[in-house]
């Protein structure tokens, strides 16, 4: 059993580092005839000179090829600048079709081969590693042994070296997917199987990723929490909600002539809902896309409502979300590392309520440009000082470099706690009004502080579990470790009847005084 | 100002100050020369497996203490002058008090094996005992445990985490029989072996030997056997720390013996937690109960009394809980380990043999009076009704479903057990079915 684990942890080393490894393993020539094919005629005009050095030229690094072009462009962007000739500033990002047309090599001849290498190879050593611990780490229940011990759970150096590996990746996902290529030509297989003759974009190579993410750790944290029904059930639901719906919905439709779209996302957290594109997609594509656009509205409108009223947020964050669903497969084993100082809280408090007021008056700046066609409001212009900014600080950098890229150092809902406006959203309802809570167990509580170290969002669920008072926190995702963890059954997730949800503290047992803590 | 001194911050103190806090504005100090913050000692098991940190351990950050006023002191005290009510500390400080609450704590027994003070040879209570087992355990590839208690067990748990093999010798015939019945105690043993403790039931120490360079090498049994061994762990209960009052004018018996308001013999002198023991204990209290619970409770109870408001001691129907390994234990009320005359026992397990309950009643009149629980959770202040309320069996069994506090999703066995309870008695209850859609909305 042992060496199979150690198998298939040298197998998925091999897949991870060969993965890695792609990222050198192409050359890069521009031919003459596809940078005909892709650069507008008018730009080549303007091209033409600074291009000559690069066309035909071999470079064996997608970062040199990249700059080289960009430079190129920008060059004569510069010229341009100063001659304030501003409309013939090329705004076309060329460099990523470029890249992609020019790439020749390992990747491009051994596509197939090199995707099961990566991820097929990949999955086995996965699993390899991860199903016997179903035999070997002994009856069902919760093992947490070791994780403060860990070099990979404890911020140790393996949790600081895949850290920095995620927010690397994820700053050339963002802003530089020339670069990385490689890594998305590697999936034009998958992509070519959902939808023939179609090309990854890095934004395909993510989702696929993803995917790979929630499902491979998916499995690991059911293994992990078999003993709990609560817990086999609920990671399957994200498991499919983000390889399903979000996923393989949105790629099918696409193949069926219907716009892209996310069934399960939701503005706030899809802020680009109402973006003046968004809308014209959906709403010009006929019944459907009318659906959708319904839809859309509908979700955040009446579901988030009515579902957090019965539930509590978790029907979304810790069900269904995809930052959710990852947070809970992928970032399981750094649930501990969330800060559960109260001044997190009062951090956590003014960020996310932040983020989602930033959201709101963006997302009212967007839609008066897109109502009235006028680009300013309030002397501002709607995209220079709402949507860009909100897109890169938020959209990018906050979700997505930071929200993931720290689940090795702060925990693996970074994202949720601080920053996410939906779940601001969600936890203004599920504090207010909702069925949802977390009851204590009477006076059954030892303090122990098992149920604090591993809440995900940071909350104290200790300060409340020993003084017998319910757990009612806007920020709680009701992913129900506590419960799981507490080893004398005094925390349980709840929907009952409102009368009570915020009773005072009161602890069983003594009757010489009525504890009200 | 009064000024309070609480000795111990165990969970008895802390509560005790917290408590005084909140009533009053006088000036408290807590000594302890453990820790200078109070953690959760049920929580020393999670250090040591590295489920958590000593840091995780705080039930109060530490900017708590100054905030609530309330003063900590890091020292051990070498004498308490009941007299000039004063307290001295090891390095000579003298500490006045006006009112002292004295919250001790337990310390381990040992009944004089040879050998029971050699290196690798301890028991678990203290902080300091844990640092001690981190550093003797290093290079163990094989343990003994003596006592089959809540500490050896946990202790059985904390080695086996780190994959040491642990022999496990018990007196009784089973895992902690002489407090669990023996279907209960043996479904324990069954889980233990299950995770590969080689359990010894009905097997006694003799002595501990010496490897001649003061450090253990093994045990032998009353038998005769000799295991070899690295590291013992002794953990064969433990008794209130009391040395300190050896020979001073406060009243002793295995504990500081303290009246119903848990004052002792010495005016402005009280006791609570492990270390008290009640002159005239409840019928349905033992007179010393080191658990957890007990030192919340007393604390709670003699702040009241400290700031001038004498308030009993009258703990409400007993409760306590465990784990064993994976298995959670809770019970309310009495079980008793033999049945009394006129006392009668409904006992059901599931099939996988890791979860039971017993409900322990009185036969005459069918009132229930006490609940053990295996690997089904079930709610505290329910319980805590039925029993203050004397509900019948019958009327239990049929109400099981709202005593339920599993999560949700998990399977719930009260149809089955329900359906035993008509297959054994004559007056049939009725069969909880709740629909899905009841389930999931509650």
């Amino acid at each position: 059993m042992k060496a199979i684990r150690y198998t298939g942890l040298i197998l998925f080393l091999f897949s991870f580092f060969l993965f890695l490894g792609l990222f050198f393993m192409s050359s890069y020539t521009l031919s003459e005839d596809n940078y005909k094919e892709i650069v507008k005629a008018e730009h080549r005009e303007l091209l033409d000179e600074n291009f000559e050095s690069i066309i035909g030229k071999s470079y064996s690094l997608s970062i040199t090829f990249v700059n080289d072009i960009n430079g190129a462009i920008e060059e004569v962007n510069a010229q341009m600048r100063t001659d304030q000739k501003w409309d013939q500033v090329i705004y076309d990002q060329y460099a990523s079709a470029l890249t992609r047309a020019s790439t020749n090599g390992l990747i491009v001849e051994n596509t197939t081969l090199l995707f099961i290498l990566v991820f097929i190879v990949g999955t086995i050593g996965s699993m390899m590693f991860i199903l016997p611990q179903a035999q070997l780490a002994g009856p069902p229940g919760i093992k947490n042994n070791g994780i403060f011990h860990n070099a990979l759970n404890n911020r140790g150096w393996i949790g600081i070296l895949i850290g920095t590996l995620l927010i690397i990746f994820y700053i050339l996902l963002y802003f530089y997917d020339a670069y990385i290529m490689n890594w998305i030509i590697l999936v034009d297989p998958v992509q070519n199987l959902i939808n023939p003759g179609a090309q990854a974009s890095q934004w395909f190579l993510y989702g696929f990723l993803y995917c790979f993410a929630v499902v491979v750790m998916g499995i690991r944290t059911i293994i992990k929490y078999r003993h709990s029904k609560y817990q086999i059930v609920r990671t399957c639901s994200v498991m499919f909600f983000q390889v399903a719906i979000a996923f393989l919905l949105p790629e099918i439709l696409v193949r069926l002539n219907q716009p892209y779209f996310d069934f399960k996302n939701m503005w706030p957290l899809d802020y680009d809902f109402f973006d003046a594109w968004h809308i014209n997609t959906l709403t010009s594509a006929g019944g459907l896309g009318i659906f959708m656009f319904a839809w859309g509205i509908t979700l955040f409108a009446v579901g988030v409502p009515v579902f957090v009223f019965f539930f509590g947020k978790r029907w979304y964050c810790s069900w269904v979300c995809g930052c959710g669903g990852l947070a809970e497969t992928a970032g399981d084993p750094f649930r501990q590392l969330s800060d559960k100082s109260l001044k997190a809280w009062q951090i956590e408090r003014w960020m996310v309520h932040g983020v989602l007021v930033f959201a709101v008056i963006m997302t009212v700046g967007v839609l008066y440009t897109f109502i009235t066609g006028s680009n300013s409001l309030f002397g501002l212009d709607t995209y220079t000082f709402l949507r860009k900014p909100y897109g890169f600080m938020i959209g990018s950098i906050f979700s997505g470099v930071i929200g993931t890229g720290f689940y090795p150092l702060m925990g693996n809902r970074v994202w949720c706690r601080f920053g996410c406006p939906l779940a601001a959203y969600l936890g203004i309802v599920q504090r207010f009004k909702s069925r949802f809570r977390i009851t204590t167990n009477g006076g059954q509580c030892i303090s122990c502080g098992n149920c604090s170290t591993y809440c995900e969002m940071g909350i104290d669920v200790r300060w409340y579990a020993q003084r017998g008072q319910n757990i009612v926190r806007a920020s709680c995702v009701g992913c129900g470790v506590c419960s799981s963890v507490c080893p004398r059954g005094v925390l349980n997730l709840e929907n009952r009847d409102e009368e009570g949800r915020f009773g005072e503290p009161i602890l069983i047992g003594n009757n010489s005084v009525k504890v009200r803590e | 100002m009064q000024h309070i001194v609480i000795l111990g911050n165990g969970v008895a103190g802390v509560t005790a100050a917290r408590h005084i806090r909140k009533l009053s504005d006088a000036k408290i100090t807590i000594i302890s020369g453990e820790s200078e913050h109070f953690f959760s000692r049920t929580a020393l098991m999670y250090i040591y497996m590295g489920h958590m940190t000593y840091q995780h351990t705080k039930p109060y950050e530490d900017w708590f203490w100054e905030k609530n006023k309330i003063n900590l002191k890091k020292a051990w005290v070498n004498k308490v002058d009941f007299d000039k009510k004063m307290l001295l500390t090891e390095s000579g400080t003298e500490i006045n008090y006006d009112q002292l609450i004295l919250a001790t704590g337990s310390q381990s027994n040992k009944f004089g094996w040879p050998g029971q003070d050699l290196k690798g040879v301890q028991g678990l209570y203290s902080l300091q005992d844990l640092a001690l087992m981190e550093a003797s355990t290093k290079e163990v590839t094989q343990a003994v445990i003596v006592g089959g208690g809540l500490i050896g067990v946990e202790m059985a748990e904390m080695l086996h985490s780190r994959d040491i093999p642990v022999t496990y010798l018990i007196r009784e015939k089973h895992f902690w029989n002489n407090v669990l019945p023996e279907e209960e105690s043996s479904l324990i043993d069954r889980h233990l072996t299950e995770n590969h403790i080689d359990l010894r039931a009905e097997t006694e120490l003799e002595e501990i030997i010496d490897d001649g360079a003061g450090r253990v090498k093994g045990v032998k049994t009353k038998d005769g056997e000799i295991i070899d061994c690295q590291f013992v762990g002794l953990t064969v209960g433990v008794h209130p720390n009391v040395t300190l009052f050896k020979n001073s004018k406060l009243n002793l018996d295995r504990g500081i013996l303290v009246d119903e308001n848990l004052q002792t013999n010495i005016p402005d002198v009280y006791a609570i937690g492990d270390c008290a023991q009640l002159k005239n204990p409840p019928p349905h209290r033992r007179d010393i109960e080191a658990v957890w619970y007990v030192g919340r409770m007393m604390g709670e109870t003699v702040a009241r009394t400290v700031i001038g408001k004498p308030t009993k001691y009258e703990p409400g129907v007993w409760f306590n809980s465990a784990k064993f390994f994976d298995i959670e234990y809770q019970t309310y009320g009495n079980v008793p380990v033999n049945l009394l005359n006129d006392q009668k026992a409904f006992y059901w397990e599931c099939e996988d043999g890791k979860k039971c309950i017993k409900v322990v009643y009185n036969n005459a009149d069918q009132t229930v009076i006490g609940i053990n629980t295996f690997g089904i959770r079930q709610r505290h202040e329910i319980w805590n009704k039925w029993l203050s309320d004397k509900k019948t069996l019958s009327y239990v069994i049929e109400h099981l479903d709202i005593a339920n506090f599993d999560p949700e999703l998990f399977k719930r066995y009260e149809p089955e057990i329900q359906r035993l309870y008509n297959e054994q008695f004559p007056n049939k209850v009725s069969i909880t079915k709740p629909s899905f859609f009841q389930r999931i909305l509650n």
